[in-house]
């Protein structure tokens, strides 16, 4: 079967182009590109000029099963994410119970098999039940698919548990995921420290606390050597130590979530429960630091830290709401924001988007090279729409762009080849 | 006399001319309070809730006293005691509220934005009688017309507030009213209990509080809030009260005629020197509890002007 999309403007984020052409698709692999004659195929999809860029690699995606499937479930987080553009959930395991064991993963995967119509990848936890006392069978939790290790948003606070489970999972090859933030400055802010925090009288914490737990992992890393990731970066202070690290050969990469990119911290306004996210919204230096951060590819990649909340869990006094939003479907438009304010072009998006997590999983999507999978999107970056969060395929509505003007429209998403969305 | 408000959730929204409006009519209620016969009847006919989730004497009462003097019917209920710990959202206790149809609803909570989360979901006036760190609106208007009335003014004052700043909503209602009203605000304390980048508030900040309070013509003690203290802020009591407590000495630094102010409950011989406290010619600490009340009562008085004139108007509508 061969499918060949014609009159494409090509992102590809390996060759930083965006260029017209056409894309062939041979039995869900992509097979060639080019801009001058095009090969015959049985289908032929023809793109308007629109773009056509590999699908969204989401690393952080939180699905609420097993626990909490009335705030989202495979079905509906696999609708969102083709919705949205992403191609592939990388999920987390902060559910109730953790995914800690072998038996969990499996049921998870068995599930977002049956469930989800895009790639689901699973991480496990690092530590039995989040706990950060006992690391997990990582060996097993490996075989059973897991792509990487992460505590979510709990700290491993012990050090010398963390250096033996970073130790113990360098042996392996598993790349861990982690959190970075100083534990007990952290602990019950609901905010970051400054002008705003000390106005609306809010608990908050310096963003230097971020600095500090990537300081700490740093040396952890030249002890162990594992292979890191920081889950978001999201502070200027944050960012020198990373580049020494990287510069010095550690096996360090790092992402970034879209809030932080697009949103800053006077956003929550009158204590809107829907900008509380972890960690809380910086200020706007730090979110500008951060768009650089990505334009020069220090930091890695973006995610939308897709997290389902219902309405009672965010409708409470702001230091009592629960944090995170949704994000499956916002993350592509809210991207898109940097590209039409000028701070990125399409390709360096996607590199941050699609290529580098696919890569940072050793995964072979996330380009537009011949033997990738067809994973792709096509999307109209400058379709205008007024987001309505009652529209959202998530069964959880937490975004905080209700009412925003937003930029881009997926068209169509591809999963190996085939349509799932448009 | 204009108050385009329907709740008083902070001074932040307020305009100097809606605090002055405020003040204006207080003052009459001043006068009422020192009557024979307390009494009028603005408030006739309305239901007054206080709906206290943190416990206060002195507020609560201040609220309660106002009310029945303006001829409104009062309630109090004690939360922390009832539905919440029951699990009961703040939004559901939003909604048994409307069902009682509550006219005037004063509201204490822990948590800052709380009262601004309430206002949104009740469809009578709000109060906010303190919410977390976030602002104690009646408190910094009593302190206002206090010192109105001692000063003979309310703009061109140098103003000290000293103390827990950090974990007062007290500091920050009345940094923003009397920065408002065009005073030069000075705030004195440990580093460790200013809240961050407070300097970018239009204040001066000082660490020492004899220069803290040089030339000032009110001085503003604010409670240590012991309770709040999750860990080590200070040293210890005598050290604070050695260092930033107000006693005769310090005081000196400060104009002869500045007055000393304190929203009470005091810590003796924490924050404050109890024979300063005591000392009629400087300490305005009692007139501060009596304006309470007329601060109040104006408040209240203006809210529910605003709500029956929305009620006219939504009665007139649905006729026409």
């Amino acid at each position: 079967m061969k499918t060949l999309f014609t009159n494409a403007r090509l992102i590809d984020p390996e060759a930083q182009t965006d260029a017209p052409g056409w894309l062939l698709v041979v039995d869900g692999s992509i097979a060639a590109q080019g801009d001058g004659e095009a090969p015959q195929a049985d289908e032929i999809v023809d793109c308007g000029g629109k773009c056509l860029a590999p699908g969204i690699v989401d690393i952080g995606v939180k699905v609420c099963e097993p626990g909490e499937r009335h705030k989202e479930s495979y079905r509906s987080a696999g609708l969102a994410a083709a919705a949205g553009g992403v191609t592939t959930m990388v999920t987390r395991p902060d559910t109730l119970p953790a995914i800690d064991t072998p038996e969990t993963l499996e049921f998870v995967r068995r599930r977002a098999n049956e469930a989800a119509p895009v790639n689901v990848l699973p991480m496990a936890a690092l530590t039995k039940g989040r706990e950060g006392r006992e690391m997990t069978e990582i060996g097993f939790l490996l075989d059973a698919g897991a792509v990487a290790f992460t505590d979510c948003d709990r700290v491993v606070s012990d050090t010398k548990v963390f250096s033996r489970a970073l130790t113990y999972a360098r042996s392996l090859g598993a790349l861990v995921i982690a959190h970075v933030q100083e534990p007990i400055l952290s602990n019950g802010a609901a905010a970051t420290s400054g002008k705003f925090a000390s106005l609306r009288g809010l608990s908050a914490v310096t963003p230097m606390a971020e600095r500090m737990a990537l300081d700490r992992d740093i040396a952890l890393l030249e002890m162990t050597g594992a292979r890191y990731h920081a889950d978001q970066i999201t502070t200027a202070r944050a960012l020198p130590a990373l580049e020494r690290a990287k510069k010095n050969g550690l096996d360090i990469t790092a992402g970034t979530s879209v809030h932080h990119l697009t949103l800053n911290e006077l956003d929550v306004s009158d204590y809107r429960t829907f900008f509380k996210v972890k960690p809380p919204l910086r200020s706007e230096e730090d979110r500008m630091a951060v768009v650089e951060a990505v334009r020069t590819g220090l930091i890695d990649t973006i995610s939308s830290m897709h997290t389902p909340q219902d309405e009672e869990s965010k409708r409470l006094p702001f230091e009592e709401a629960a944090s995170g939003a949704v994000g499956l479907e916002t993350l592509l438009p809210a991207a898109l924001r940097l590209y039409h304010s000028e701070h990125l072009t399409l390709p360096q998006l996607f590199r941050a988007l699609s290529l580098n997590p696919a890569r940072r999983l050793g995964l072979a999507a996330g380009r537009l090279a011949a033997d990738a999978p067809a994973d792709l999107i096509l999307f109209d970056p400058d379709a205008p729409f007024v987001l309505d969060r009652f529209g959202l395929n998530s069964k959880s509505k937490n975004t905080p762009f209700d009412g925003a003007r937003m930029q881009g429209k997926v068209l169509a998403t591809f999963v190996g080849g085939e349509k799932v969305f448009g | 006399m204009s108050f385009p408000h329907r709740h008083l959730l902070g001074i932040e929204p307020l305009s100097p001319s809606d605090i002055t409006a405020i003040l204006d009519l207080a003052e009459q209620y001043v006068d009422l309070n020192r009557a024979e016969m307390k009494h009028s009847d603005a408030l006739a006919g309305l239901t007054q809730i206080n709906m206290f989730f943190e416990n206060s004497t002195r507020t609560q009462a201040s609220f309660e006293l106002a009310g029945k003097r303006l001829g409104a019917d009062v309630m109090n209920m004690a939360m922390q005691a009832s539905s919440i710990k029951k699990g009961e959202t703040l939004v559901d206790t939003a909604l048994t509220l409307n069902a009682m149809h509550t006219d005037l609803l004063v509201v204490r909570h822990p948590n800052s934005g709380a009262v601004d989360l309430l206002s949104q979901k009740v469809n009578c006036a709000v109060l906010n009688a303190g919410d977390g760190r976030h602002e104690h609106p009646t408190q910094a208007l009593l302190d206002a017309l206090t010192i109105r009335r001692a000063k003979g003014r309310l703009h061109r004052l140098s103003i000290a507030i000293c103390g827990d700043i950090a974990h007062s909503r007290v500091a920050r209602s009345n940094i923003l009213l009397l920065g408002k009203m065009e005073n030069r605000v000075r705030l004195v304390g440990p580093p460790t209990l200013l809240p961050s980048q407070i300097d970018q508030f239009g204040v001066e900040v000082f660490h020492d509080m004899r220069e803290g309070l040089r030339d000032v013509d009110v001085v503003m003690m604010l409670r240590l809030q012991k309770e709040r203290m999750d860990g080590g802020f200070i040293p210890s009591e005598r050290e604070y009260f050695h260092r930033y407590g107000l006693d005769a000495e310090k005081l000196a630094c400060a104009r002869d005629d500045a007055i000393v102010m304190h929203p009470g409950p005091m810590n003796r011989g924490v924050e404050i020197d109890g024979e300063i406290a005591d000392d009629i010619t400087r300490s305005v600490i009692q007139e501060q509890v009596e304006m309470g009340v007329a601060v109040r009562m104006a408040a209240m008085d203006l809210l529910a002007r605003n709500l029956r004139a929305a009620r006219d108007k939504r009665a007139k509508g649905v006729m026409a």
